[in-house]
């Protein structure tokens, strides 16, 4: 196995100060929206702009867009049991 | 045993000396004997819990304890086998000392996380003592922690619930360790289809271990919050739900039978070809059924569940993917059988325990289909058919594949070999002592013994004595088994670097090993189960 990919991905501060500040740009668009009642919606888009603000986190702060497709691999399977995890649990409460 | 020096006499850090050796060492190694005698302490201490359950239950009424004791007595015996033995014993054993060698590796990845495995699991266990003389009485919840009798009992739960915490990240850890081990510390000359099936197999659990053991963490620790402050989490005065609780429960222990049962399977796909001089049928069918047992079996925790109230929805979808979960596991069965046929077939201890493993394992596979329809589940649960069934697999499987590990790679860990003779004699006394400890229950069960009681109607009688004196044949024969191991040390016949002819990495270096495994750089097979070697020495001789 190669162990090349220890190699350290160093991020300027520009694009770190690009990813803060899209951050709080976003964190001001939930605080805004929320006050925009658009029934049903509401908690999709709340929820939509928060996971995208995780990703901008994960990708950028925490370097998962530079490692190796292994953590990537990783990363998203325990996305994807915990979305089955809670999905399955719901099929029992939701036609109790 | 070469001139080369063995691991055992070579502290690993190179400055310790005496006991310091062994508790601060990062060699995998020294870590694997050192879980060896602490999983053994525990199995010992829980093959007694079960021997007291079974007397009592040989005669109506109370025999040698009553019923508040007796709930302990099987809580303490579930717990200590669970979480002490069953979970720990392949994965940290082989998979500490075997793993790293199989890969070509010194060590594992991370050398003091490993260490601190072990510390944790040792905490593990000292708190469960602990929890035995502190509080209101001995656990008596059985292993599984339902509440709301855990929550509203006033025994010792919460330091139990504290210990089977500690007893998970221990085993989170030794995933970990596992996982990042394969990917990192392989041989460079090692492809992912070169890898010995015992290593897929940890690699599969390791899996697991990772993704499953954190939900039992919060679990556990919301019981002990629940009972702290009575939050209402699993009350429905308060809103919540106690059926909650078992699936948060199951979702852990369900996937952790796979913990169980993978390094196990992964121990006979090294036993059968080893001793069959013949490649492994379907290499690749059975990686990728270990990999397909460990998604689609972190699927079918409900199926714990279908008497407990949760919808129709859920035991139709449950039930269904509790059937799929059969096909890998039939796929390496059926692979097993077909290395045997038409091999060069040598009857060793491994050997036999590897083979009564597929049988009880096939039994308890096969049980596990009448509970898991949804229908016949329903006569059957909380019966003594259940309780026969998960000993058809985590004892006559698990437990089995374990003992044969035991006995195939004894002489690489110590460098001896034991009584051939009198491994044989222990491996049908356990066999025969099981047959009739545990199909009796099945048919308890089916007359509708419930499980969990210490006392039975007058119907019962018959199924009970039989099961007694099964119990008692099986413990005499696990402790003939374990003495036998033990005496090996002392009487000290010197095995040889490879004296089953196997082709792994592992035979490739003395036995014992030295500290950094391998004297000569490992050579890596283009295929890991090449026996032309072996057959042509075999022919010279
Ligand atoms: C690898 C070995 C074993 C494992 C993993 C194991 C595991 C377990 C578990 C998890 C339970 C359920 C406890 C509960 O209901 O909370 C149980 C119950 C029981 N075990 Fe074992 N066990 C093993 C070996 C033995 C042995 C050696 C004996 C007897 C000599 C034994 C006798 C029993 C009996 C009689 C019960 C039923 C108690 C009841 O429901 O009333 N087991 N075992």
């Amino acid at each position: 196995m190669s162990k090349d990919s220890s190699i350290q991905h160093m991020m300027s501060y520009k694009q770190l100060a690009l990813v803060l500040i899209s951050l709080l740009i976003l964190t001001g668009v939930t605080v805004g929206v929320s006050y925009v009642h658009m029934g049903i919606f509401n908690v999709p888009i709340a929820l939509g702009i928060a996971c995208f603000k995780v990703s901008l986190v994960l990708l950028f702060f925490m370097h998962l867009k530079y490692e190796s497709i292994a953590i990537k691999v990783s990363f998203l399977s325990t996305v994807g049991f915990l979305a089955i995890m809670i999905s399955f649990t719901f099929w029992d409460v939701a036609y109790r | 045993m070469s001139d080369v020096k063995s691991f055992f006499d070579t502290p690993a850090p190179a400055h310790l000396t005496g006991i310091k050796a062994w508790l601060l060492t990062h060699d995998h190694k020294r870590l694997a004997i050192m879980y060896l005698w602490a999983v053994m302490f525990w199995f010992t201490v829980a093959i007694i819990l079960g021997l007291l359950i079974r007397i009592e239950l040989m005669s109506i009424g109370p025999t040698i304890m009553g019923a508040k004791l007796y709930n302990s007595a099987f809580t303490l015996h579930g717990v200590i086998m669970i979480f002490l033995f069953i979970i720990p014993a392949i994965p940290a054993i082989f998979g500490n000392f075997i793993l790293p060698i199989q890969l070509g590796a010194d060590d594992v990845f991370f050398p003091r996380l490993n260490l601190l495995s072990w510390y944790l699991y040792m905490l593990g266990g000292l708190l469960a003592i602990v929890s035995l003389f502190t509080g209101g009485g001995f656990p008596d919840t059985g292993w599984t922690f339902y509440v709301p009798f855990s929550v509203t009992t006033n025994h010792s739960v919460p330091l139990t619930l504290t210990a089977a915490f500690i007893l998970g990240m221990s085993s989170m850890l030794t995933g970990l360790n596992f996982i990042t081990t394969v990917h990192r510390m392989r041989v460079k000359e090692m492809g992912w289809m070169q890898i010995p099936l015992f290593t897929w197999s940890l690699y599969a659990t390791g899996w697991v271990q990772l993704l499953a053991t954190p939900v039992i963490s919060i679990t556990l620790l919301l019981v002990i919050f629940e009972r702290a402050f009575g939050i209402g989490l699993f009350d429905p005065d308060k809103g919540g739900d106690p059926v909650l609780y078992q699936h948060l429960f199951w979702m852990y222990s369900h996937p952790v039978v796979y913990v169980m049962i993978l390094p196990g399977m992964g121990i006979i796909s090294e036993v059968i070809p080893t001793f069959s001089r013949k490649a492994i049928f379907g290499y690749k069918a059975i990686v990728w059924s270990s990999m397909g047992i460990a998604v689609a079996g972190s699927l079918v925790w409900a199926h714990h569940m279908y008497t407990s109230g949760i919808s129709d929805t859920a035991v139709f979808i449950f039930s269904l993917l509790t059937y799929l979960v059969a096909i890998p596991t039939a796929i390496k069965v059926f692979s097993w059988v077909a290395t045997l046929y038409k091999a060069s077939i040598e009857m060793t201890p491994p050997l036999l325990y590897a083979l009564i493993f597929i049988y009880l394992f096939t039994v308890g596979g096969l049980t596990g289909l009448v509970i898991g329809a949804a229908g016949t589940n329903i006569h059957v649960h909380d019966t003594q058919f259940i309780v026969a069934h998960f000993h058809f697999t985590m004892f006559g499987g698990a437990g089995f594949a374990f003992f044969a590990g035991l006995h195939f790679w004894w002489p690489k860990m110590f460098g001896v070999m034991y009584n051939i003779k009198k491994a044989y004699i222990a491996a049908t006394l356990i066999t025969v002592g099981f047959m009739f400890h545990y199909v009796p229950m099945f048919v308890l069960g089916m007359m509708g013994m419930p499980r969990r009681y210490f006392d039975y109607l007058p119907q019962f009688a018959q199924g009970n004595a039989l099961a007694g004196i099964g119990g008692i044949i099986m413990v005499i024969g696990l402790l003939l088994m374990l003495y036998n191991l033990v005496m090996s040390l002392r009487e000290k016949v010197v095995a040889p670097e490879n004296p089953w002819g196997g082709v792994t990495l592992e035979w490739s270096v003395p036995s014992p090993p030295p500290v950094h495994n391998f004297v000569t750089a490992p050579s890596v097979k283009d295929y890991p189960y090449d026996f032309s070697e072996v057959l042509k020495k075999a022919a010279q001789s």
